[in-house]
């Protein structure tokens, strides 16, 4: 055996890739079910996920609050039983709430799921939004953002946002100390009547699902006055900074400054949408790429160095993002405008090209591993208004894609004039 | 029940397999008996900096990386104060190419200077993101020290200052690998969409060869047993006043483990858990409190921490603090609330174990423990726990001579 060569291989992208189809179902009142019944372990997890994200709020930090107490308390449960009312069982029951969508799950042993059931219900038709509670919520959302405000890469976070989509849009607009102040039980009380009580929703089932599992969530969730949502938004239009170049001190013991460059995107709904997303693996999608090669590995810059498209909906950004030591800042922009200037007249060779390929591929096939997994792909093709066809399509634009096209892309987007830059120390 | 099959090669490297045929892909785990409790006091941050030399070129193979994401792979490293795991996730297909990096790399790295030097400053950039340029980041820099008098969880794995890894010098790395990378001090663990005897075939080819080393004989002494509390106070640049309070448990493999680590859920396991509804919800002194321990091989510790509500004063809030562990002491807790942490026990177990890449690593670290078995017996320990245990084990482990206690107090 001669260790110096490498065992042959199977290209990765000569696999099949199956994304495994789910059950589809609807509740007597037009709510939509999507079940993947699978995985070896007895578990399951319900997520429902209403149109009631920070889109439809009036004013900042209303759709947050609210989601976030539908644990708080009901008519018949206070915050403590309800929590023991999960815990029991050792479940987990979480709230997340996105620009479009708030989210309540419950993560369980399939055998309890009964048990639960009546308390998701609970949530969904009773809570009172108690106002001491809306005391506490307020004070530790507060001393929890104060905590966050220290930290550089929370604020740049924060500021590109505002930047790229303008104060008043929802993905740019950031809840500051006064907003969470002036929240009031009343604000999240109409909140909850209109996008919960009525509100519009899916749900999404995934694990090992007990037999019935489709009767039980219409018993519980079918008779509910919620109802299928229409997938329209309201329009709000984004205002993008005039202009691009910022430098924010925000902790003069900082040693390292946050990095973030960026540029609006279309979402992926756009045809250049799955064919960048093979360029930005190229780019910083990943350990190997050219970002982290250079600025990690070769300088020594970073701890790391990544870029990614937005994980939004009606449009994204394109974000280049790092925290590297203070006195090389300036070094590692300039680093990353090389990189896109490389890209941008030089084709990428035959084995970068190949390597990003299979490892994208291979990527997926490891994220396909169990129900929970493949649900969170069918969870974002039908959120975001897509079909299989986009989950098939963009493997194949992975398979194919070629240099020249990769090229094109570079000199349409990778542009240094076209992005936002911003260094907070 | 989570099936594998466990064999030795001769030159004692342990190889254990999980067949799941499930999915497409394989795991290959390889566990490193070192940690950053094998450290010279002198020259901490070792095994941590270690894991990133390792990728950085082997004996016979330039890069790590490439290869593997050729494969269609992916991997990824740490290091604890307890160990070092590396693991690699790949098409099964290609499993063979997982084989050839990492026996490589158990063979001999290539120790390149540039390497070298680039890492130590990666890791310099890794200990300010994490421990310098964060509000409270060098808490537990302060609180090792505190609680740990002689035994090396003293440092954290980042290591103690950062002149250390800035003075690493290549010898040292030789010295380092040679004592502790080789076949006697390894565990590999294959689980996935393989087969046990291919895979046999496999890890006696790749690995078979490569020279046993020496088994490196840990002799770390046990830290001496607290004799009286600890303060310390520290003003910094935070928004708020936070609580830290520290005492000492027992080791992985002690019975009692169980019983400890049961009644951190009692305390904190979630939103009907005892320290969170007496101190955030009724007395609202903290604004999030927490109490967990780290699961570490050698006695490791039993935390509490919270960040204090604005305007709260720090001695009233320890003092109820205190007064929520006397209560456990004196009354102990209910039936209900005993079923309730195993219950979250044996879900939490169930939910771990979902990803094939997560039940290669507990099969890895059970195994280090001495039983790779314990994936499927461990939740029967915890069952057997009883309300005595508790009862007991809470008045041992939250004696006030056990215990350290940091105020890191707001200076604005």
């Amino acid at each position: 055996m001669n260790r110096k060569i490498a065992p042959p291989i199977k290209d990765a992208i000569e696999f099949n890739l199956l994304l495994k189809d789910y059950d589809h179902y609807t509740l007597d009142n037009g709510v939509p079910v999507y079940a993947i019944n699978a995985g070896a372990q007895e578990v399951l997890q319900i997520e429902i996920v209403f149109y009631a994200g920070n889109f439809f709020e009036h004013q900042r930090g209303i759709a947050a609050a609210t989601n976030f107490m539908l644990k708080n308390g009901t008519l018949k449960r206070t915050a403590f039983q309800l929590n023991e009312d999960f815990e029991y069982y050792g479940s987990y029951c979480t709230r997340a709430c996105y620009s479009e969508t708030a989210v309540l799950s419950v993560h369980t042993l399939s055998r309890h799921i009964e048990k639960l059931l009546p308390v998701m219900q609970d949530m969904l038709t009773e809570s009172i939004f108690p106002s001491e509670e809306l005391e506490i919520y307020k004070q530790n959302t507060k001393q929890w953002l104060k905590v966050n405000l220290q930290k550089c890469e929370f604020v740049a976070g924060r500021l590109i946002d505002n930047y790229l989509y303008g104060e008043d849009h929802p993905y740019g607009s950031n809840s500051q100390l006064e907003d969470i102040d002036k929240l009031t039980t009343d604000d999240l009380k109409k909140f909850y009547q209109q996008y919960y009580l009525n509100g519009n929703c899916l749900i999404f089932v995934a694990g090992n699902l007990p037999h019935g599992i489709k009767n039980l969530l219409n018993d519980f969730f079918g008779k509910l006055t919620i109802a299928k949502p229409s997938f329209t938004l309201p329009d709000i239009k984004v205002s993008p900074a005039a202009e691009k170049k910022f430098r924010v001190q925000n902790d003069p013991a900082a040693v390292q400054g946050a990095i973030r460059i960026a540029q609006n995107f279309p979402n992926r709904h756009h045809p250049d949408f799955k064919k960048v997303i093979v360029l930005n693996n190229v780019l910083g999608g990943f350990f190997g790429s050219r970002l982290m090669g250079n600025i990690r590995e070769e300088k020594g810059y970073t701890y790391g160095i990544y870029s990614y498209l937005q994980n939004h909906i009606q449009q994204s950004a394109w974000v280049i993002s790092t925290e590297a030591g203070k006195d090389v800042c300036e070094a590692t922009i300039e680093e990353v405008y090389k990189e896109m200037k490389k890209l941008r007249e030089k084709k990428i060779g035959k084995v970068e090209l190949l390597l990003v390929r299979n490892y994208m591929i291979g990527q997926i096939l490891g994220d396909l591993d169990g129900p929970f997994h493949i649900m969170a792909k069918w969870k974002n093709i039908i959120l975001n208004n897509l079909d299989k066809k986009y989950f098939y399509e963009s493997v194949e634009e992975m398979k194919t894609i070629s240099a020249k096209e990769l090229k094109e892309l570079a000199n349409k987007y990778l542009q240094p004039e076209k992005f936002y830059e911003l260094v907070v120390y | 029940m989570i099936q594998f099959e466990k064999f030795i090669l001769s030159n004692g490297l342990r190889v254990l397999i999980h067949e799941d045929k499930s999915t497409p892909m394989a795991v290959v785990n390889v566990l490193y008996d070192v940690g950053s409790r094998d450290e010279n006091p002198e020259k901490t941050g070792f095994a941590h900096l270690f894991e990133h030399l390792m990728f950085g070129g082997s004996k016979n193979i330039p890069v790590y990386d490439e290869p593997l994401q050729v494969a269609g792979g992916e991997n990824n490293a740490y290091t604890t104060n307890d160990l070092t795991n590396y693991y690699c996730q790949l098409p099964a297909e290609n499993i063979e190419t997982a084989f050839w990096l990492e026996s490589d790399r158990m063979i001999s790295l290539a120790f390149g200077k540039k390497s070298l030097e680039v890492q130590r400053k990666v890791v310099c950039e890794e200990f300010k993101e994490h421990y310098i340029n964060k509000p409270y980041g060098d808490v537990w820099h302060k609180l090792r020290e505190l609680c740990y008098t002689s035994h090396p969880y003293k440092w954290m794995t980042i290591g103690k200052e950062l002149k250390h890894v800035e003075d690493a010098t290549l010898s040292d790395v030789k010295n380092f690998f040679f004592k502790h990378y080789n076949p006697s001090n390894a565990i590999l663990v294959v689980a996935g969409n393989v087969s046990v005897k291919k895979v046999m075939k496999k890890a006696e080819k790749w690995f078979g060869p490569i020279p046993a080393g020496e088994k490196y004989d840990r002799n770390i002494s046990p830290e001496p047993p607290q004799e009286a509390s600890r303060q310390m106070e520290v003003k910094a640049n935070v928004p708020l006043d936070a609580l830290y309070k520290v005492w000492h448990m027992y080791p992985r493999s002690d019975s009692r483990y169980y019983t400890a680590d049961l009644i951190t859920d009692i305390l904190s396991g979630g939103g009907s858990s005892r320290l969170y509804q007496a101190l955030v919800k009724e007395k609202q002194l903290f604004s999030n409190i927490e109490c967990y321990h780290m699961g570490s091989m050698d006695a490791g510790i039993i935390t509490i921490e919270g960040k204090l509500v604005k305007g709260k004063n720090i001695k009233d809030a320890e003092a109820a603090v205190i007064e929520e562990l006397k209560k456990l002491q004196e009354t102990g807790i209910t039936e209900a609330e005993l079923q309730k942490v195993k219950n979250k026990t044996e879900s939490a177990m169930a939910f771990e174990d979902m990803t094939v890449m997560n039940r290669a690593a507990s099969i890895a670290i059970y195994e280090l423990m001495g039983d790779a078995n314990l994936i499927n017996t461990e939740l029967s320990r915890y069952q057997a726990v009883t309300l005595d245990d508790i009862l007991k084990e809470s008045r041992l482990i939250f004696r006030e001579n056990n215990c350290s206690t940091l105020y890191y107090l707001s200076n604005n």
